[in-house]
């Protein structure tokens, strides 16, 4: 673990028709909000793929925030349905794979709602600091540390996984 | 395409934006950070790189540092991201071969630790960097576009929109239904709130129609069938026979005089049955086109096959009618399509508790539009069934609107209106004591409350509360008389109001059609299944499937100002898009790598826009790119990763995922 | 006999014994193959020592297949030694090629298993509460056992690894196809998975039979459903991997009338199996509310089972996340005592 104090790491997946123009508008308000996250943009929220957030997890991230146009509203006619069914059951194996309820969210943060984005990003920071680090690419050392005896030059070298 | 060795020659641009953004985040610092990352050759920074200036150094940094990719972190991309597509392009590098960094809005604007948002700034950079390695080089597709339209449905919406259309020079056709276009409008009476007549302002805009050398009409046809994409519809119009060949005939009616039924009597449709027609009949007299149908129900020649045919003698050597017509499909091509087929009329046989069709003297506001016109069945009189004046009349608000649990949620938007409108014209005709069951008066718009507060002044009785039923009066000797029941909500009471007559005032649904006209068009119903609109605030007439507009009452009920407005409103929608002569498509496409596809299908229902089709020989899913809009539902659905969407390919957003989260 | 015939050897690690016995599929061309070759190490079929193992030069093998997955230290060392010696090394089956069932294992602590096996599993008596332990003295001498890791790992998790074939087990055509490939030195590209890069769907019998705008408005366990034997699965509201699988099995399982539970693994456009087939599945659902959304995919009540049935080594992820205070370290100290 580093030295330094931890911080959460929040990865955001935003559609650019409402939550990206959202966290726009906070900003042309002003409105500050915790600078832990990191916004990428999606066309539309039925664009993220479960492997985006699985990667961002496996990648250090403590939490992955979601946001969309609201049910009814998409861009694209429906493609937050989509997104809301795949985060449905993404949660479901999340949990099953021991990663805590709220270290993926999904909120429905139309264009005009920059203050939702300020109170998702802060909130989600908040839970996510109650819960402590997830820090997967650390778990991943660890577990590899154990080959050290048989394969020192392993001890150097960070496992393949992908 | 991946094997051909690229190299990569990044440059980074870190904009001030004045103090904006080097106001709280080290400007000099992140430039500096970029700077180390894989594949940067030049990383700057500079006060405003969105002035001519800023996007100069990049040009010249382009030719100098031989840059194959362009990263400038400033403000949103919704705000920059074309200007400096286009400085790329002006610099001689592929415009998507840039990639923009958001360190204002979502940086610098919203953060107020400046440690930390310069940390965020080298994070997002560096996903940046990642990222745009990634990028390949293309070229917007380009559609040419027709400059025709086509509008489907002839009451005043489609009027409107043809003629606005017609009138700029651009050819149209004008699709209706039924023998007459006119629609609804051309049923009304009166029209509020200025009670001016509905047929003098809608039929010189029927005719003109019919006139205009820019418009072809085909009323009494229907759209069979429609392919294709933005700017190029290929459409197939059937054109149902009236046995009488429009060509040929000149509309002097002889044929309706000589029939052999001497009387009309059949149900004319146009009075909703409350008056008679002939087998060959023209829907009212001032119908466009002027020709008219034989009805194939009820004519005795092509019903029995055996009749005088008294009217083709009158007919003579003009030779129009011709009872072995058959349907004759037109093709047509177009580069938009306005959909304005409007809407059907609460049927209230389906609330029975108001006894329509079971008791005598109940009338829909339609009926009694027809009712009170002067060229309706009765001549403009309004009379019982036992040809008495009626001395009361109740008219019941909100049937079929506003009742969630037994017929529509929505509110109609017409209806308190129109029933103030019938009130007020029942009042001049008759001077009967007229009660409305309203449940609340709603009269938004210009000059409507004015209208309300008039109306109510003339002596019209007003109840709060939704009628709950109509019977017979057991008091009225004669048994002619029914009771509305209803709770007074202002005071508490249950009344029992008797009266001679009953109005009910109907709502609006969407045609029963309409999901299946949707499905030919691609364009999705609301959940009420009136049409649904692209944007409900910013793009209101236009629809999911490019190049389709709507006008009038197919998307939601609205009265005839909103009506007009509206069908001007995808009338121009249309013509600036057809006018453009082409269309570039989004960047942001999907496509299919073919040899990649196992043909799984999952993918196909899940488009929006009916963009991806099975080839059926191959097996595999083609995506039509003209269809595609971008959104990458497919990309991310799709099983074994076979599809791609252009600037958010899997890769990318994998890298732009690593990137923001790599440890410094 | 001339030319020497190349040296081709055969280990299992953590598995069921399927991928050795999958050799003896290739029926009588398995006389057409030993005719070619000469095996120097197959621990299920002939007696060869580790050291035997060790006293051959290195790079002298020219192939090697490894099937199973890893769990132990032991595995680990031959899989090294293997390595050492052999030019080319083949995960073979899926359990090497990306953990295969063993890697469900994955979702359970070391600590947990042990006691499991050893203590408290119903068919188990252990009164002593004896458990493994590395070092023992039994009467002065010492007998050791290998270490039991924390987590199951597929073989290019240990070792580097040349090509990938996959299957539980591989059918004998894709093996033909590989020995003739590699014997033939028409090396395909390193890391390359020796079967076809597509789905399955390519090649089900029942593709045609699933519909275009297919919803899905519940699914279905198997177990509680009498399967059409024509139809496609997933028309039918069970869960079918088969979309996020690759093809080359010629749908074995389809054929017997059983989804495909995607033992091929992904294609390699693909990261993370799991995650595309529930990003497929979940995307076609019908349903709209989160109510209806859960109670239509209710009928995967364990997604990682259905999943990563046989990837989660490889996935993402790869192993369950135990909540505890005092992390991994704690666990790292050896088996007990």
């Amino acid at each position: 673990m580093n030295s330094k104090k931890w911080e959460p790491r929040i990865v955001a997946f935003f559609c650019n028709w409402c939550t990206y123009r959202a966290a726009d508008l906070a900003g042309i308000s002003r409105m500050k909000y915790a600078p832990n996250v990191r916004i990428i943009r999606v066309m539309c929220t039925g664009r993220i793929d479960p492997q985006f957030i699985l990667n961002a997890f496996s990648k250090g991230a403590d939490g992955v925030l979601i946001g969309g146009c609201h049910p009814g509203d998409c861009h694209y006619v429906e493609g937050n349905y989509k997104a809301l069914r795949r985060f449905r059951l993404l949660s479901r194996m999340l949990k099953d794979m021991g990663i805590e309820e709220g270290r993926l969210r999904l909120e429905w943060i139309s264009a005009s709602e920059g203050e939702k984005v300020q109170w998702a990003v802060n909130n989600m920071l908040e839970k996510v600091r109650g819960m402590g680090p997830l820090d997967l690419p650390d778990h991943f050392k660890e577990w590899d540390k154990e080959m050290e005896m048989v394969k020192p030059e392993l001890s150097e070298k960070v496992v393949r996984n992908g | 395409m991946d094997d051909l060795k690229e190299e990569i020659r990044i440059g980074v641009y870190v904009c001030h934006c004045g103090t904006n953004i080097a106001g709280i985040i080290d400007v000099k610092e992140v430039s500096r950070t970029a700077a180390g990352l894989p594949g940067v050759v030049i990383s700057r920074d500079y006060k405003y790189m969105c002035s001519y200036p800023g996007q100069a150094i990049i040009q010249e940094d382009i030719k100098e540092y031989k840059l194959t990719r362009l990263i400038v972190a400033a403000c949103s991309p919704l705000m920059h991201e074309e200007t400096f597509r286009n400085a790329a392009a002006k610099g001689g590098l592929n415009p998507f071969s840039f990639q923009m960094v958001n360190i204002r809005e979502h940086g610098a604007w919203v953060n107020d630790d400046k440690e930390a948002v310069t940390m965020k700034a080298n994070d997002l950079i560096r996903a940046a960097v990642y990222r745009i390695v990634c990028h390949k080089p293309f070229q917007r597709t380009r559609v040419d576009i027709q400059p025709s339209v086509l509008v489907v449905g002839g009451g005043i919406a489609g009027i409107q929109a043809a003629l606005t259309i017609a009138n700029a020079g651009k050819k149209v056709f004008l699709v209706e239904r039924e023998p007459t276009i006119g629609g609804h409008m051309a049923k009304f009476d009166k029209t509020f709130p200025t009670l001016d007549c509905a047929a003098c302002i809608l039929t010189p805009k029927m005719t003109s129609v019919k006139a205009h050398p820019n418009i072809t009409l085909w009323a009494y046809s229907e759209v069979r069938k429609v392919e294709g994409f933005v700017g190029n519809y290929k459409v197939q119009v059937g054109r149902k026979p009236r046995y009488i060949h429009e060509d040929l005939c000149v509309g002097c009616l002889k044929c309706i005089d000589s029939c052999v039924y001497e009387k009309p009597q059949f149900p004319k449709e146009f009075d909703l049955g409350l008056s008679k027609r002939k087998p060959v009949y023209i829907p009212f007299p001032q119908a466009v086109p002027q020709i008219p149908v034989i009805d194939p129900e009820t004519c005795n020649k092509i019903k029995f096959g055996k009749c005088k045919q008294l009217c083709m003698e009158a007919c003579n050597e003009r030779k129009a009618i011709d009872f072995d017509q058959k349907e004759k499909i037109e093709e047509i091509e177009v580069g938009a399509i306005i959909i304005a087929t409007g809407f059907k009329i609460f049927d209230p046989k389906r609330l029975p508790c108001y006894g329509y069709g079971i008791y005598q003297n109940i009338y829909t506001s339609i009926e009694v539009e027809r009712l009170l016109n002067a060229s309706g069945p009765t001549g403009g009189k309004v009379v019982l069934q036992n040809g008495k004046k009626p001395e009361t009349v109740g008219i019941i608000h909100c049937v079929g609107s506003r009742d969630v649990l037994n017929t529509n949620s929505w509110c109609s938007r017409v209806c308190c209106l129109y029933s103030l409108k019938l009130a007020h014209l029942l009042k001049e005709h008759t001077e009967a004591k007229i009660y409305n069951f309203y449940i609340d008066i709603r009269a938004p718009g210009k000059n409507m409350e004015e209208f309300y507060n008039r109306v109510s002044k003339e002596g019209i009785h007003f109840i709060r509360g939704r009628a709950a039923s109509v019977t017979l009066d057991d008091s009225d000797e004669n048994m002619s008389g029914v009771v509305i029941q209803a709770e007074d909500t202002l005071i508490g009471k249950t009344l029992k109001v008797p009266v001679d007559m009953v109005v009910l005032s109907v709502g609006m649904e969407p045609q029963p059609d309409a999901k299946e006209v949707g499905r030919m068009f691609s364009i999705p119903c609301a959940e009420n299944s009136f049409f649904l609109e692209q944007h409900p605030k910013l793009a209101p007439v236009s629809t999911m499937t490019e190049g389709i507009f709507l006008a009038g009452c197919c998307q939601g009920p609205k009265d005839i100002p909103d009506t007009v407005a509206q069908a001007g409103a995808a009338a121009s929608e249309a013509l600036s898009l057809i006018d453009n002569g082409y269309k570039e498509l989004e960047p942001y496409t999907a496509y299919i790598e073919e040899d990649e596809c196992a043909g799984c299908k999952t993918c196909i229902p899940l488009c929006p826009y009916s963009a991806i089709s099975l080839h059926e020989e191959k097996k595999k899913a083609i995506i039509q790119e003209t269809l595609c809009r971008g959104c990458g539902v497919c990309v991310s659905a799709c099983p074994s990763g076979s599809i791609k969407q252009k600037l958010f390919e899997d890769r990318e957003i994998f890298c732009e995922i690593n990137g923001v989260l790599e440890r410094q | 006999m001339g030319k020497e015939k190349p040296k081709i050897a055969f280990y299992w690690c953590a598995s069921c014994g399927g991928c050795d016995e999958s050799f003896l599929d290739l029926a009588e061309d398995i006389l057409d193959l030993v005719e070619k070759i000469d095996i120097v190490f197959w621990p299920v079929a002939l007696d060869y020592k580790r050291k035997d193992l060790e006293a051959l030069p290195d790079q002298s093998i020219l192939m090697t297949m490894i099937n199973g997955s890893l769990r132990t230290s032991e595995q680990e060392e031959m899989a090294l030694l293997l390595r050492r010696k052999s030019k080319i090394l083949i995960a073979y089956g899926t359990c090497a090629h990306l953990g295969g069932i063993p890697s469900l294992a994955n979702q359970f602590e070391r600590e947990k298993i042990l006691e499991y096996l050893y203590k408290s599993a119903p068919s188990v008596v252990n009164k002593e509460n004896v458990l493994p332990k590395i070092q023992y003295d039994e009467k002065g001498h010492k007998v050791t056992l290998p270490e039991f890791r924390n987590v199951v790992r597929s073989l290019d998790q240990v070792v580097d690894v040349d090509y990938y074939l996959p299957g539980c087990s591989p059918p004998p055509k894709l093996l033909k196809k590989a020995f003739s490939l590699l014997l033939s030195q028409e090396l395909p590209s390193k890391g390359s998975v020796l079967a076809p890069d597509i789905a399955l769907c390519y090649e089900c019998p029942r593709i045609e039979s699933k519909p275009k705008d297919l919803s899905i408005a519940e699914f279905k366990r198997l177990h509680h459903t009498q399967p059409a034997p024509e139809k496609c699965f997933l028309a039918q509201g069970i869960a079918c991997i088969g979309p996020a699988t690759r093809g080359g099995c010629e749908a074995r399982c389809i054929q017997g009338n059983m989804p495909c539970t995607g033992c091929f693994g992904p294609t390699s456009r693909v990261r993370d199996q799991g995650a595309k087939i529930l990003s497929a599945l979940a995307s076609s659902v019908k349903a709209k509310s989160e109510e209806d959304i859960d109670r239509a995919l209710s009928g995967i009540p364990d997604p990682v089972g259905s999943f990563y049935r046989y990837g989660l080594a490889k996935s993402l992820l790869r192993v369950k996340r135990i909540e505890s205070n005092n992390s991994v370290e704690s666990k790292n100290n050896g088996v007990e005592k």
